[in-house]
């Protein structure tokens, strides 16, 4: 994202809030929320209670203060809603400045001619694009639609998604062949066959789950639900029974007394703040760039047992580097040096410009006019470069040089086998070089570990994760970086299809099983695994598969993830807590203001001295609703996770939501009293 | 320091030295592992196995075991009805008590089959001997099925997945020969030999000084107050209970009968330890149990030593403190610590009269009640607070970041639904029984005036507390309550019935479908429910949901009492 708001409020966002918290009073919508929906049935009893004394009912206390006590269960409803409201428009807002970048883009439509596509060009808006179109983008152009590469290489800026300035390569045919709509294509031409129709994309199966029409609820949303009615509807019980009660003993009491009572008592702030805690959720992966296709795939996050990690870009900083000359015995190392240059000059490969970049020399010493450069191919193992001078440097694998070098009828020096054996060992990679099928030396190629990785594995460690390490390499090298990582296990010399069967064998042990992928037989492992996160780059099969994507194609990502889904279900559960234990200070308000009258005695359990009934009622009805907008920040934001262990978590926890929701509504009631009592 | 509080001591530490070994040898028996008594016992099982044609090595999944448990129970209900309304002209009836009415047939049947003991009539001229040994039966075999049903789920609570968890039978036989019947025999005859009768011959006669003929009902008492005990049930021989001098003789008496009263809940725990081989999760189960107790306790013995403020208001020094309803002979540390006990477990034998304590202890006692799950019955005890470690469990889960799980099986919205509604289920059947009543009451005082002995919150409390002990199958009253009315019989008992058996099916259910579901290892992530920080969070919820959903009935009952003492 280029530019992210971190601001929690921005005044467009609160307008379009509090228009939906008007329109979110609809029964209909209310009643998805049993906890709130309970809130509006007593407020309409109420406004209905409030005509009643300005008919001449006497027996229910002032209009005014009835007027008052129905004005705050409707502000208490309002805010509710606004909690609800406000998360959605950021998460909206989120994903429409995403979407916003390819709106009506003129795309080069590729016109079908019959069965067959013809190069005639067509410019038709982007919006008017269909899933299985195919259409040109050339250097310059911005990609109208999210699309697959058919044919064509070319270098794009993906900034616009992933705030990532570097251009990135994508072609057609490999794991590299997705386009997001919206980037722009800066050398050559593409053509792009559209993988969507105009309003299926991921983002706009975001933007539909954060509305609230196609939102479903989480399983675990759902048993909070439960638990929450239930709670409605042990408090119900109390207050109806309270009525007979009262008439036992004599004590009347008045029907705003029951509403106050009952929606203090019920867990008003939970309920009001639980859907926009679970579409923070989803808008706090967005803004790490990740599209998440359900709520329930955050929710599973915050469950994972074990990553499994590509080492590298994940582990390793992208490729290998070489790190050591090792010439032969009898070979003077300056000349071994200046050999292993030559070797790489033409070498675009990453580890070919680290043996350059190694050796510090200056390139343009080395005379290579009419040279010929062997490029490196899968049956020789090997590159180099034939110089006119007669002088044939090659450098390779250990085996392939060493056919070479056996072939011509030379030794292979012992000590340069032990230096191959030692590296390996070492978790390097080896690289013989030789001239004219006689042994130089090795370069030592080195996998770099990616800073603070070791930390980040510590601290999933702490969450209870699992991490394991995915690799090309064999068993040997991979156990060496494993170790030198900090991961957890490894799979060497992996094949697609063992990533699937480690999936299906931690799963078999019930745990939840996170993995990146990108290329097109990653994808059943994607689907296999509970939180597939797909790169954005990858390809389209990859993208289906999986229940993410990734827009920076981060393989860190994965950790983040974690960390988001765990935040979403603290901040559920600690919430709840509060809620629950603000009931202790309610009741010492609510309850003695009730019967008073008849039972003086009943005055000793007013411990915060509050200054009558009307006012301790009051005071816990206004403490109840405006703690609601006061939690709105907590809820967006999440509760910080910290990896501390579960046990010393909860302590942490329970300490500051627990008793903190047993103490704060102390105060609160008793300094809203102390406003009160000027009137009441 | 005060013998009468050392005297307490003495009986809760004796309670546990022989709770914790019995509950190893519980887990054992349950386990089908070797127990010193199986050369005896072992032939006769198979024998009752045979005969009853029971297969107990076939296991049952959770539905199988509801279906078993409530069958029986239905059978065991209907044979009770029949002996309590013909028991006038049925042997073993020396004093010619009359056939119970069908409405206190119902409420006597429900009572003892669902573990209640409540008893709208008395002993002495209520039931016959017969009527009497078929409601011992039932305190054998109500608190043998409670138990069983209770081993059952902690097959269930083992870390694997299954769907088959054990044998119901199996499990209810075991624990009436195995457990029940050698205690309650090593009992009976340590009473009888402190003055207890065990007879079947009708009222004896003695001429008293003044010269009247006094005549003193008698029969199988020892029996009987061996099992009323150990069973949780309290349904006494006579009417006084065990503040009857031939039902508790005298304090050391009183000593083995109250460790009765909390040695099996307290052993279930241990066995549960053993069963699951979790002994921290045990000592965590049994330390909040212990707190919660000991919440209620003391400052019960505190009130009850203090004495009556209202007497002392009179200039009058009570040094025995409040002895109002109490046997001299007990004193005020011990009434109330039995007060105590008898309402934390469900199991509602007196050593003195409730109605007369004052009035927090009453209060305490009701809490105890209300609660239900501080050791709680024999068997349900447990399972009681089973749904409070649920709701416990997904609340905290949620607050480390994980999707709630107990002993790694994910807690979702299908077991949520169960334990809330058990988890309302008890405030639902003690508030609405009370406010039906108070309703009756307050619209036509006239009419219903024979129900309560005091007026005001007094009277409120009775009623209060009689709801409070059907819902909790307790069966203790506070008397003072004229229950002996259709209106009383009926109400009460519906209450026990549905309190009875939806809070052991709302936890079986929860515990089977647990069972089948995969099983999550535990990482270093994951909540751990051996630790004193869950188990705080345990107390809360209790706190929370159990007691302060009756704050505001308990405040016009016993707290305004309380406070008009002390004004």
């Amino acid at each position: 994202m280029s530019k992210k708001s971190n601001k929690l409020f921005e005044s467009s966002l609160i307008k379009e809030a509090i228009k939906h918290s008007f329109i979110k009073l609809n029964p209909k919508t209310m009643f998805r929320n049993p906890v709130m929906f309970t809130v509006e049935i007593g407020t309409a009893v109420m406004l209905g209670v409030c005509i009643w004394i300005y008919l001449g009912e006497k027996n229910q206390g002032s209009l005014l203060y009835n007027l008052i006590v129905t004005f705050v269960l409707f502000i208490t409803l309002l805010f509710a809603n606004f909690a609800e409201a406000i998360a959605e428009a950021r998460g909206k807002a989120q994903a429409n400045s995403l979407r916003k970048t390819r709106q009506d883009t003129p795309a080069k439509w590729i016109q079908p001619v019959g069965e067959i596509f013809v190069n005639e060009i067509k410019i038709v808006p982007s919006s008017q694009l269909q899933k299985g179109d195919i259409f040109l983008c050339e250097a310059g152009d911005t990609i109208p639609m999210d699309g697959e590469i058919i044919s064509g290489i070319a270098t794009i800026d993906e900034s616009a998604i992933t705030g990532e300035s570097a251009p990135v390569i994508r072609e057609s045919g490999g794991d590299k062949s997705s386009v997001t709509g919206g980037t722009k294509v800066l050398s050559d031409s593409i053509k792009v066959k559209v993988t969507t129709n105009p309003g299926e994309s991921f983002l706009d199966k975001m933007i539909a789950l954060v509305e609230g029409a196609s939102r479903q609820k989480t399983p675990n949303e759902i048993a909070l639900t439960i638990l929450l009615a239930g709670f409605t509807l042990v408090f119900i019980i109390v207050c109806v029974t309270l009525k007979p009660f009262g008439d036992y003993a004599n004590t009347p009491i008045t029907i705003s007394a029951f509403i106050s009572l009952f929606v203090c008592l019920i867990p008003t702030t939970i309920g009001g703040l639980l859907s926009a805690i679970g579409i923070a959720g989803m808008d706090r992966a967005l803004r790490a760039n990740v599209i998440t296709k359900s709520g329930k795939a955050v929710e599973t996050a915050g469950d994972l047992d074990t990553l499994l990690l590509d080492k590298t870009g994940t582990i390793t900083i992208g490729n290998r580097k070489a790190t050591h000359f090792y010439p032969a015995n009898d070979i003077d190392e300056k000349a071994f040096i200046e050999s292993c240059v030559l070797s790489s000059l033409a070498d675009e490969t990453p580890e070919g410009k680290s043996i350059v970049e190694l050796a510090n020399l200056n390139k343009n010493s080395f005379q290579i006019d009419g040279a010929q450069f062997i490029e490196f191919t899968a049956q020789t193992r090997s590159s180099g470069i034939d110089l006119p001078s007669g002088k044939r440097v090659r450098k390779g694998a250990y085996d392939s040089i060493r056919n070479i070098v056996l072939k011509a009828g030379n030794e292979f020096p012992n000590e340069t086998a032990e230096q191959v054996k030692k590296i390996s060992s070492n978790g390097g990679t080896p690289l013989v070089v030789s001239e004219n099928e006689k042994v130089l030396g090795v370069i030592e190629l080195q996998d770099i570990i990616k800073p603070g990785i070791q930390e980040r594995f510590e601290r999933l460690r702490k969450m209870g994760v699992k991490t394991v390490m995915v690799t090309g390499d064999n068993p040997l090298t991979a156990k060496f970086i494993a170790e030198k990582a900090g991961v957890d296990d490894f799979i060497a010399e992996a094949k697609p299809e063992d990533k699937m069967n480690y999936i299906r064998q931690e799963q078999k042990g019930g745990k939840l099983v996170a993995m990146m992928g990108d290329g097109t037989n990653d994808a059943p492992a994607l689907a296999q695994a509970d939180v597939g996160v797909a790169m954005n780059s990858g390809t389209q099969a990859a993208k289906e598969a999986g229940n993410m994507v990734d827009l920076d194609n981060d393989p860190t990502k994965l950790i983040e993830i974690v960390e988001i889904g765990k935040q979403l279900l603290m901040t559920r559960g600690t919430l709840t807590t509060f809620s629950i234990a603000n009931d202790v200070a309610k009741y010492f308000a609510i309850v003695p203001a009730l019967f008073i009258a008849a039972l003086p005695g009943l005055q000793s359990l007013n411990v915060m001295h509050l200054h009558s009934p009307e006012s301790a009622i009051l005071s816990a009805v206004v403490f109840n609703a405006i703690i609601i907008p006061m939690l709105i920040p907590l809820a967006l934001k999440g509760v910080a996770y910290k990896p501390i262990g579960a046990s010393a978590l909860l302590r942490r926890n329970l300490l500051i939501y627990g008793l903190g929701g047993v103490i704060v509504p102390f105060i609160g009631i008793k300094l809203i009293d102390l406003v009160a009592s000027i009137w009441f | 320091m005060n013998t009468e509080i050392m005297g307490i001591a003495l009986m809760f530490i004796v309670t546990l030295v022989l709770a914790i070994p019995l509950g190893r040898y519980i887990g054992k028996v349950y386990s089908g592992h070797a127990t010193w008594l199986d050369f005896i016992l072992n032939p006769v099982d198979k024998m009752l196995f045979k005969i009853s044609g029971v297969k107990p090595e076939k296991e049952m999944n959770w539905k199988e075991h509801l279906v078993a448990l409530l069958t029986i129970n239905l059978i065991w209900f209907l044979l009770s009805m029949l002996i309590l309304m013909t028991q006038g002209s049925l042997p073993l009836n020396p004093d010619g008590n009359p056939s119970m009415t069908a409405d206190l047939a119902f409420n006597t049947s429900i009572s003892f089959i669902s573990n209640t003991n409540l008893q709208h009539y008395s002993g002495e001229s209520g039931v016959s001997y017969l009527g009497q040994l078929v409601l011992m039966l039932f305190q054998f075999i109500s608190a043998a099925a409670g138990m069983a049903i209770c081993a059952a789920v902690f097959v269930a609570m083992k870390e694997k997945v299954t769907e088959k968890i054990g044998n119901f039978y199996n499990f209810f036989i075991k624990s009436l020969t195995r457990i029940l019947l050698p205690i309650s025999l090593i009992v009976a005859i340590l009473l009888l030999f402190s003055g207890t009768p065990m007879t079947f011959k009708g009222k004896d006669q003695f001429i008293s000084v003044q010269g009247d003929t006094v005549n003193v009902s008698r029969g199988p008492v020892a029996a009987m107050v061996a099992i009323k005990q150990l069973g949780t049930n309290g349904g006494g021989f006579f009417g006084a209970n065990s503040s009857h001098p031939l039902e508790n003789p005298n304090y050391f008496t009183n000593i083995i009968e109250n460790v009765l009263i909390l040695l099996i809940p307290i052993a279930m725990i241990f066995a549960l330890g053993y069963m699951i081989n979790k002994k921290r999760f045990a000592w965590m189960v049994f330390s909040v149990m212990l707190i919660g107790f000991l919440l209620f306790l003391i400052p019960s013995v505190y009130f009850e030593l203090k004495g009556n403020s209202s007497i002392a208001n009179m200039g009058i020094t009570q040094s025995m403190g409040s002895m109002e309803g109490k046997e001299v002979r007990f004193g005020s540390a011990a009434s109330a610590y039995w007060g105590i006990t008898t309402t934390v477990t469900s199991n509602g034998s007196v050593n003195a009269m409730h109605d007369s304590f004052t009035p927090l202890t009453g209060m305490f006692a009701m809490l105890g009640m209300m609660v239900n799950a501080f050791f709680g019955g024999v068997g349900v005890g447990f399972l009681n607070f089973y749904i409070f470690i649920i709701i416990a469990v997904f609340i905290s889960g949620l607050m480390v970041g994980r999707t709630p799980e107990f002993m790694g099986k994910k807690i979702e919205a299908k077991e949520m639904k169960i334990a809330a509604i058990i988890a309302l289920l008890h405030p639902f059947l003690i508030l609405v029984g009370t406010a039906l009543a108070s309703h009756l009451f307050s619209h036509n005082p006239t009419a219903y005036a024979s129900w309560l002995n005091n007026p005001g919150n007094h009277g409120f409390s009775e009623m209060l507390y009689e709801y409070t002990s059907s819902s909790a199958n307790n069966g203790s009253g506070f008397e003072g309550l004229g229950d002996n009315t259709a209106w009383w019989n009926i109400s009460c008992g519906i209450v026990m019935l549905l309190a009875r058996f939806l809070p052991i099916i709302g936890p079986v259910a929860i515990a089977g479908i647990l069972a089948q579901k995969k099983h999550t290892p535990e990482t270093a992530g994951t909540l751990k429910t051996d630790t004193g920080t869950f188990g705080i969070m345990v107390l809360a919820v209790i706190f929370i949901i159990a007691a302060l959903s009756f704050f505001p009935a308990l405040s016009l009952g016993p707290i305004s009492e309380y406070f008009s003492q002390h004004a």
